[in-house]
């Protein structure tokens, strides 16, 4: 049994209406005047899109920034994969958009799992995105007129996405890349590539620096500041197999956790219904076919099982099957969003028919997305034009051309709603330690829609964070520059060389991939898509036997003084274990299925997801209690004020 | 159909910076062709782990031909022997059972390598820093259709912004020449409303930052666009030559 902390959690939701909330809040905040701010320092770990957006607005405002990049520039974060678009509601389309109708779908899309005020803020700020992308010559899609165009995307009814082809994420990366490189041009922010953060260094109860290895010299280095935001993505990789990138990794957010940091709803993880399907033992990584392609395509499988069964064995071409013989099955069971049923919907319905014995390809692990109708409707060209370099991404992979065979895919890990919890100023609860973007738990409650992840990480780096920091730092004006070899340094030095030594010395037989693929395969058993009290219970004593091996079993070859790749996928190895059991305790407290968590024992008579709002409406916070002890949980009540929680609805 | 081959891999391994690097062979067997160049890098790694050696380093990370942090020469070109992808991108079964196959760093002034594969970029970021952006604050922007902006601008600026910065395109030249990625970068804001106040000023200042840097001059051999993984145009660096004259004269 979980054991419950009863704390009161204050998440400091300011007074007024929902509309009035973050406009009372700017306007009662303090503020650092700007000869304070240039006393001040600010680490920022990480250059995705909110890390990299707000180390450049911070240092705009005249804050001394120290930016951390794992790769070797920070135009790599994995923003940068993002395919299909940004939501905003601008309404230009006239279809009826709104602020309130984007929070609301956003707040239903999440099963009422997110805190209203939070969601609120961030349909409001929505729209000052796109100007200010806009403004830093972003490329969107436009119409012949020079408009911005906008496409559909799952969850919604309105046309509210803002797009660069299916290169989104890469376009608003490059934008707030340009505004870091004008920041590090004028000095306001100091950049360092190449580094991954080991620690999170506290003195006297509040965030004052980290420590980070030098990946290309093996040296462990100190930086100190008057705060720390971390903005270092999600734990995706806990599975090994997702669609994040080789380096995505939950790491920095764990030492916040093991720093006393809570951890909010580890258990909400997304699946993303259209992935490329995996096609052996030694696959990487795997590929996402952006959402969008929803707009156009239509999902099915065989609708006889003898027709199932003659296409995995290869006697059967999908379009050898007649239109009658087809089951549209997102189409016949939720006929008014079809096609565009949200993320979690969409993926639970594809493992429904390959778990029922329908599914397609080889390993019977896949599904059809069938752009036939379109291009037929619409002609090639156009096709091309909207989907064209996903459709060339599609071919390279499979050697199948998808203008004339449907495309295959599956399910796959892609994003989780979890994370290190925040309040309502993105503030963790060690004081002075930040948390934005997928590495925080925010905003999506327990499914993000679709091109919500762009919004939310620009929100938090460009509108939320600059100003809602000032409000700690304002106390800190007096508080003189942190030197980097006070004792805590010290320490937190000796602690990870301890660690490392003890990584090094293991001396074993077997690769950190080897142990982590073992660890994916309990993940995607488990604590994947569908998850039950008895899976999830062998899942956590599984892991646990895992981490034995982990720590008697593993080979690192090389030193730990130089470059080490092996090392540093041991490092984070060891935390995705801790991760992978905490998503399950976590899962298995939740006995209710809500969004991307779907218990099997709380579904409703035709499969779909059964919420528990009298006894699960809550955030679940977890707090660390120590090497090889249980955690405990707090509760964050999630009591709403302005929406009437329903059963979430696309069939009507 | 994709088989199973059997492979060389004759590849360069170099320990740091200053120090001489080789050529190794290893032998590979059973490789899927529907595995990728890179997941059959990952099997020779664990396969030298286990045998007690040195696993090769290379540069890698989103693995869909986005981030632009792989590299690698392949026989004889960046991003190997398919077209418009990364290496990432590269599958086996591009390659044929016994065959051997040379995969080499990136080599260019403007990259020394790190270790084995992994070579130093930062060169790009530094051009980058010195114009490559609109000088824009966060907030306080207009309406963002407040600005129209032609159907075939946007997308030839799109064309141009596609650019993911991997480096093929300076690696490939005989000149070592930066002027694909450089143009790329002026081209986009050249060709937008938003860019054009400070056109000049970029063009000059990145094409000073990237001499300083060593990267060489162009010779128009167009080598860069055909090796480029995202097609990016050589009419950019004839934009980008046309915006530097004018900047030049108007001086």
């Amino acid at each position: 049994m979980t054991q419950i902390d009863n704390k009161k959690i204050d998440s400091k939701i300011p007074q007024g209406t929902l509309e009035g909330k973050w406009t009372n809040y700017k306007d009662h905040q303090k503020l650092v005047n700007p000869a304070n701010k240039r006393r001040l320092d600010v680490i920022v770990v990480g250059t995705g899109l909110a890390g990299a957006s707000a180390a450049a607005s911070l240092g705009e405002m005249g804050f001394n920034v120290l930016n951390f990049c794992i790769q070797d520039s920070p135009r790599r974060a994995h923003s940068i994969a993002a395919q299909g678009g940004i939501n905003a509601a601008k309404n230009y389309p006239n279809d009826g958009d709104s602020v309130y109708r984007l929070f609301y779908d956003t707040i239903k899309g999440g099963d009422y799992r997110a805190r209203e005020a939070n969601v609120y803020r961030l349909a409001e700020v929505a729209n000052e995105i796109i100007d200010q992308c806009v403004a830093q010559g972003v490329p969107f899609a436009r119409d012949y007129g020079g408009l911005l165009d906008n496409r559909s995307f799952g969850g919604a009814q309105v046309s509210r996405t803002f797009y660069a082809r299916g290169q989104t994420g890469q376009q608003l990366l490059l934008g707030a890349y340009s505004s870091l490189s004008r920041a590090v041009h004028k000095k306001q922010v100091k950049l360092f590539t190449r580094r991954e953060m080991l620690d999170l260094v506290m003195i006297d109860g509040r965030a004052r620096g980290i420590l980070v290895r030098n990946l290309v010299t093996g040296e462990i280095e100190r930086y100190a500041a008057h705060a720390v935001v971390i903005a270092t993505g999600g734990y995706g990789n806990t599975f090994f197999l997702s669609t994040n990138a080789m380096t995505s990794n939950g790491s920095a957010a764990w030492q916040c956790y093991k720093k006393g940091a809570m951890f909010a709803n580890p258990c909400m993880t997304q699946i993303h219904p259209t992935c490329i399907p995996v096609h052996g033992e030694f696959q990487s990584k795997l590929t996402l076919m952006s959402e969008s392609l929803r707009n156009d395509g239509r999902i099915w499988v065989p609708k006889k099982l003898e027709d199932a069964v003659a296409i995995r064995e290869g006697k059967l071409r999908p379009t050898d099957i007649k239109e009658e013989n087809r089951d549209y099955y997102l189409e016949r069971r939720y006929p008014a969003f079809g096609n565009l049923v949200p993320r979690d919907v969409a993926s639970r319905a594809a493992k429904e028919r390959c778990d029922a014995g329908y599914g397609v390809g080889n390993t019977g692990l896949a599904v059809y997305l069938d752009f036939a109708d379109a291009i037929q409707r619409l002609g090639k060209d156009v096709v091309e034009a909207r989907y064209g370099n996903l459709f060339q991404m599609y071919e390279k992979i499979v050697d199948d051309n998808p203008y004339q065979t449907p495309m295959m895919i599956y399910p796959a890990i892609h994003y989780t709603m979890g994370g290190v919890w925040v309040d309502y100023e993105l503030m963790t609860s060690i004081p002075g330690c930040f948390c934005i973007g997928e590495a925080n738990f925010s905003d999506h409650g327990a499914n993000r829609l679709g091109a919500s992840a762009l919004m939310q990480g620009l929100a938090d780096g460009y509108f939320v964070l600059p100003y809602t920091i000032q409000n700690y730092l304002s106390d800190q004006i007096n508080v003189p520059r942190f030197k980097t070899d006070a004792p805590e340094f010290e320490q937190a030095e000796k602690e990870i060389n301890d660690r490392v030594e003890r990584l090094m010395n293991i001396k074993g037989t077997h690769s950190v991939d080897y142990i982590h693929k073992k660890l994916g395969h309990i993940m995607w058993d488990f604590v994947g898509m569908g998850r039950d009290a008895e899976g999830l219970k062998k899942a956590i004593a599984d892991i646990k036997e895992l981490k034995k091996e982990f720590w008697s079993d593993l080979r690192i070859p090389g030193d730990k003084d130089k470059l080490n790749v092996e090392l540093e996928k041991a490092l984070r190895l060891a935390d995705f274990i801790e991760i992978g059991e905490l998503m399950a305790h976590d899962a298995l407290d939740r006995e209710e299925s809500c969004g991307g968590h779907f218990r099997l024992e709380y579904q409703t008579p035709d499969g779909e997801a059964l919420r528990n709002d009298e006894k699960f409406a809550y955030v679940s916070c977890w707090e660390y209690q120590g090497e090889d002890k249980d955690p405990m949980m707090a509760k964050e009540p999630l009591d709403y004020e302005f929406v009437v929680r329903q059963q979430r609805n696309y069939k009507a | 159909m994709d088989k199973d081959i059997n492979i060389k891999i004759k590849v360069w391994r170099q320990d740091g910076p200053k120090v001489k690097g080789r050529f190794e062979t290893y032998e590979l067997k059973n490789i899927s062709q529907g595995s990728s160049f890179l997941e059959m890098l990952d099997i020779l790694n664990e396969q030298l782990i286990n045998e007690g050696g040195s696993p090769v380093v290379f540069d890698h990370d989103c693995r869909e031909g986005i981030c632009g942090m792989c590299s690698l020469y392949i026989n004889g070109h960046p991003h190997g022997p398919d077209e418009d992808i990364t290496t990432c991108q590269l599958h086996m079964r591009k390659f044929k059972e016994g065959e051997t196959i040379t995969i080499e760093p990136w080599r260019s002034a403007g990259f020394p390598v790190i270790k084995d594969l992994m070579v130093d970029r930062s060169a790009y970021d530094k051009i980058i820093q010195a114009g490559g952006y609109v000088s824009v604050n966060t907030g306080g922007t207009p309406d963002a259709n407040s600005i129209l902006i032609p159907y075939e601008d946007a997308e030839m600026a799109m064309d141009a912004a596609a650019c993911v910065g991997c480096g093929a395109c300076a690696a490939t030249c005989k000149n070592g020449s930066a002027m694909l990625f450089v143009s790329a970068k002026v081209s986009q804001f050249a060709l937008l409303p938003q860019g054009r106040p400070e056109a000049a000023r970029r063009a000059k200042a990145m094409v000073a930052k990237m001499e300083e840097l060593g990267f060489g001059n162009c010779t128009n051999t167009g080598a860069c666009e055909v090796e480029c993984p995202k097609s990016i145009s050589i009419t950019n660096i004839a934009r980008l030559n046309r915006e530097y004259l004018c900047a030049k004269f108007k001086d």
